[in-house]
C-alpha cells in the first residue's frame, strides 16, 4: 500500500513536471502542441542509450537528455511554428507519431517494441540511488518540480515572459511592438521539450525500463488535459490540472477497486469529464490569471521615479 | 548501368500497375474518410477527432447484423444483398451517432476558443474507442467474405473482387457527393453555410438543420470506408484511430475544406504508401511514418492544400 502511494506521488511528479512544461507551450504561448510525449519520450530514450552504452552518470545524462529534447524541439518549432491552432496540433501530432514509429522500429539502437532494459541508477555522493527504495526517488522527483516550478515561473515574470502571453493574446500586434514572434515561440518551444527531456530522463532511471509503447498520442493528450482542466495559462493551475487528473486514474488501484473497475471504464470517464468540462467550463478550474496591468504600469513609473 | 543500385527502374510495367491498383483501393478508402473531414472543417472550421471512431463503432455494427444475418450459411448474391443491407445499418447507426454528437458535444461550443471544440472531440473519440473495446471487446474480427473472393487475372495482373468492389464503390459514392453538394439545393445551403454562417443563416437557410446533415453525410461515407477496410483487414477498437489519422492526412494534402481537394489526397496518399513500401523499399514498419512525412511536407511548402485557396490574413 505505502509502496503504491510512493509509486503515484513520484509520477504524479512527473505529470506535473509535464504539465507545467506544457502549459508554458500551450497556456502561456498559445501553441497548441500534440507532441509533448515524443519529448518526454526522447528524453528517456537519450538516458537509456546512453546509459547503457557509455555508462555515463545520471546527472551528466538529466542535462544531456533536456538537451537534446530541447534540440528536437527546436527542429520541429522551426517548421512546423509559423501553423497556427489546429495545424499545428496535427503537424505536432504528425511529428510524436514518427518519432513512436522510429523508437519501435530502430531495432539495432531503441531495442524496437521490447525496448530498453539495464539502465544504471544514478549515484549520490557515492551512494546509488536503488529504484526499489521509492523514497529516494520520491525526493529526487520533487526536487525537480519545484526547480520546474520556479523556473517557470521566473521566466514567466520576465520580459520574455510577456512577450510570450503578447504573442498567444494577438500574433499579429505582438509582432508590430517588435516582438520576433517565430524566434520567441521556439525558444518556448525547446524550453518545454528541455523539462519534458528531463522528465523523462528520471523516468527511464526510475522504471528503469523504456519501451515505445508508453509515449503516445493519449499521453500527450492526456498532458494537455491537465493543463486545460487547471487552467491554461496558469502554473498552479497546471499543478492542480496533474494531481486531479492523475490521482483521479489512480483511485481504483489506491482504493483496490481495479479489479472491478476495467481501465477501459476509466478511460470513458475521463473522455465523459473532458467533454463536460469544455461545455460547462473551458476556462479550467483555476482558471487563466490576468495581467494586473495596473500593477504592471505602476512598477515601472515606480522605477521612473526612482530613477 | 548497375542493376543492383537501380532497382526502381528495374520494375516492369505490370508490377507497377499492380501497387497502382493497390494503392488506388487503399486510397480510396482514406478519400472516402477524408470527405467526413473536409465537409466538417469547411463548416465548423474544426477538425472532428472523433471521425475514425464513429467509423469504427459503425464497422462493428454492420459486422453484427451481417454476422446475424449470415448464420445458416448463405451464398451467392443472397449472401450479397445481406451484406449490403448490412452495411447500409451500419451507415445509419453511424449517421444518427454523427448527428447526436455534434447535437450534444460540439454544438454547444460553437461560439467557444478553437480549443474547446477539438478537446471535446478528443473526449468523444476517448469515449467511443474504450466503449468499443468495454463492450465488444478488444479481440479483432474478420468479416467474411460477401464475394468469392478469388482473383481475376488481368494482363498479368491479380485483381481481387474485393478490391474491385472497393474502387467502385468508392468513386461511385464520390461522384454522387460531389454532384450532391454541386448540383442540388442542400448542397447549395451547405456551400454557403461553409462560406458564411451568418449570411447563409440570413438567406434563408436552416444552419443547423445543414450541419446536421454534413455529420450525417461524413459519417455514412466513413462506414462505407470502413467496412470496405474492413474486408481487407480487421475489426478493432483501435482501427478507427490510425485510419482516420491518415484521412485527415489526406485532406490537409488535398486542402482541407475542398472536396475534390480530400479526393485526390485520399488517392495519392493510399498510392504513396503503397509504392513507399513497395517499390522503393522503406520497411513496413515505418509505413505510417510516410504519411505523416508526407503531411508535414505539404504544411511547409503549400500549407493551403495542393487544391486549397490561399486565404490571406486579416488583422
Amino acid at each position: 500500500m505505502l509502496n503504491l502511494l510512493l509509486l503515484v506521488m513520484i509520477l504524479l511528479g512527473l505529470y506535473i513536471i509535464l504539465s507545467l512544461s506544457l502549459n508554458l507551450i500551450a497556456g502561456y504561448t498559445g501553441l497548441l502542441s500534440l507532441c509533448h510525449a515524443a519529448f518526454y519520450g526522447i528524453g528517456a530514450y537519450t538516458t537509456a542509450i546512453l546509459s547503457v552504452h557509455t555508462g555515463l552518470s545520471f546527472w551528466l545524462l538529466l542535462p544531456i537528455s533536456g538537451l537534446v529534447a530541447a534540440v528536437s524541439g527546436v527542429l520541429i518549432g522551426l517548421p512546423t511554428l509559423r501553423l497556427k491552432g489546429d495545424y499545428l496540433a496535427i503537424a505536432t501530432l504528425g511529428f510524436a507519431e514518427i518519432v513512436r514509429n522510429v523508437l519501435t522500429n530502430w531495432d539495432s539502437l531503441t531495442g524496437g517494441p521490447r525496448g530498453i532494459s539495464g539502465i544504471k541508477p544514478p549515484v549520490l555522493f557515492g551512494y546509488t540511488l536503488d529504484p526499489l527504495k521509492k523514497v529516494n526517488y520520491l525526493i529526487l522527483v520533487w526536487f525537480f518540480v519545484a526547480i520546474t516550478f520556479f523556473v517557470l515561473k521566473r521566466i514567466m515574470e520576465s520580459r520574455f515572459g510577456r512577450a510570450l502571453e503578447a504573442i498567444r493574446e494577438d500574433e499579429i500586434a505582438a509582432s508590430s511592438m517588435g516582438i520576433n514572434t517565430t524566434k520567441y515561440k521556439v525558444v518556448s518551444f525547446s524550453i518545454g521539450a528541455f523539462f519534458a527531456g528531463i522528465a523523462g530522463s528520471i523516468f527511464a532511471v526510475f522504471i528503469p525500463v523504456v519501451v515505445p509503447g508508453g509515449f503516445d498520442f493519449m499521453l500527450s493528450v492526456t498532458i494537455l488535459c491537465m493543463v486545460v482542466l487547471g487552467g491554461m495559462g496558469n502554473h498552479i493551475g497546471a499543478l492542480i490540472g496533474a494531481s486531479i487528473i492523475y490521482i483521479a486514474s489512480m483511485l481504483p488501484q489506491i482504493l483496490g477497486f481495479s479489479s472491478i473497475i476495467s481501465p477501459q471504464f476509466n478511460q470513458i470517464i475521463f473522455g465523459l469529464i473532458l467533454v463536460i468540462m469544455m461545455i460547462y467550463k473551458p476556462d479550467g478550474i483555476v482558471g487563466r490569471k490576468k495581467p494586473d496591468f495596473e500593477k504592471l504600469i505602476g512598477a515601472s513609473l515606480k522605477k521612473e521615479v526612482s530613477r | 548501368m548497375d542493376s543492383t543500385t537501380f532497382s526502381l527502374f528495374q520494375i516492369d510495367i505490370v508490377t507497377i500497375f499492380q501497387h497502382l491498383i493497390n494503392g488506388l483501393t487503399l486510397g480510396g478508402i482514406y478519400a472516402l474518410i477524408a470527405l467526413g473531414y473536409t465537409m466538417v472543417y469547411g463548416i465548423l472550421k474544426f477538425i472532428n477527432f472523433a471521425h475514425g471512431e464513429i467509423l469504427m463503432v459503425g464497422t462493428y455494427f454492420s459486422l453484427f447484423l451481417f454476422n446475424t444475418l449470415i448464420t445458416g450459411g448463405k451464398t451467392g448474391a443472397v449472401l450479397f444483398i445481406l451484406f449490403i443491407l448490412a452495411l447500409l445499418f451500419g451507415m445509419a447507426i453511424s449517421a444518427l451517432l454523427g448527428v447526436v454528437i455534434e447535437i450534444i458535444a460540439y454544438k454547444p461550443l460553437r461560439k467557444a476558443s478553437r480549443l474547446a471544440p477539438l478537446l471535446s472531440a478528443i473526449g468523444v473519440s476517448i469515449i467511443l474507442s474504450n466503449s468499443a473495446a468495454y463492450f465488444f471487446g478488444t479481440r479483432s474480427r474478420k468479416f467474411t467474405y460477401p464475394l468469392d473472393n478469388k482473383p481475376f487475372n488481368f494482363f498479368g495482373l491479380s485483381i481481387t473482387p474485393v478490391q474491385l468492389l472497393t474502387i467502385f464503390v468508392c468513386f461511385f459514392l464520390m461522384l454522387g457527393l460531389k454532384y450532391f453538394v454541386d448540383k442540388t439545393r442542400i448542397g447549395r445551403a451547405m456551400r454557403a453555410s461553409s462560406e458564411n454562417q451568418n449570411v447563409a443563416s440570413l438567406m434563408g437557410v436552416n444552419v443547423n438543420k445543414i450541419i446536421s446533415i454534413t455529420f450525417a453525410i461524413g459519417s455514412a461515407l466513413a462506414v462505407t470506408a470502413g467496412v470496405l477496410y474492413a474486408l481487407e483487414y480487421k475489426v478493432s477498437p483501435t482501427m478507427g484511430t490510425m485510419t482516420g489519422l491518415k484521412a485527415f492526412i489526406a485532406a490537409v494534402v488535398g486542402g482541407v475544406g475542398n472536396i475534390s481537394g480530400a479526393m485526390l489526397g485520399g488517392i495519392l496518399l493510399g498510392i504513396l504508401e503503397t509504392f513507399g513500401t513497395a517499390v522503393l523499399g522503406i520497411p513496413v514498419g515505418y509505413k505510417d511514418t510516410i504519411a505523416f512525412g508526407v503531411l508535414i511536407l505539404i504544411l511547409l511548402l503549400k500549407p493551403d492544400g495542393i487544391l486549397g485557396k490561399n486565404i490571406k490574413e486579416k488583422v
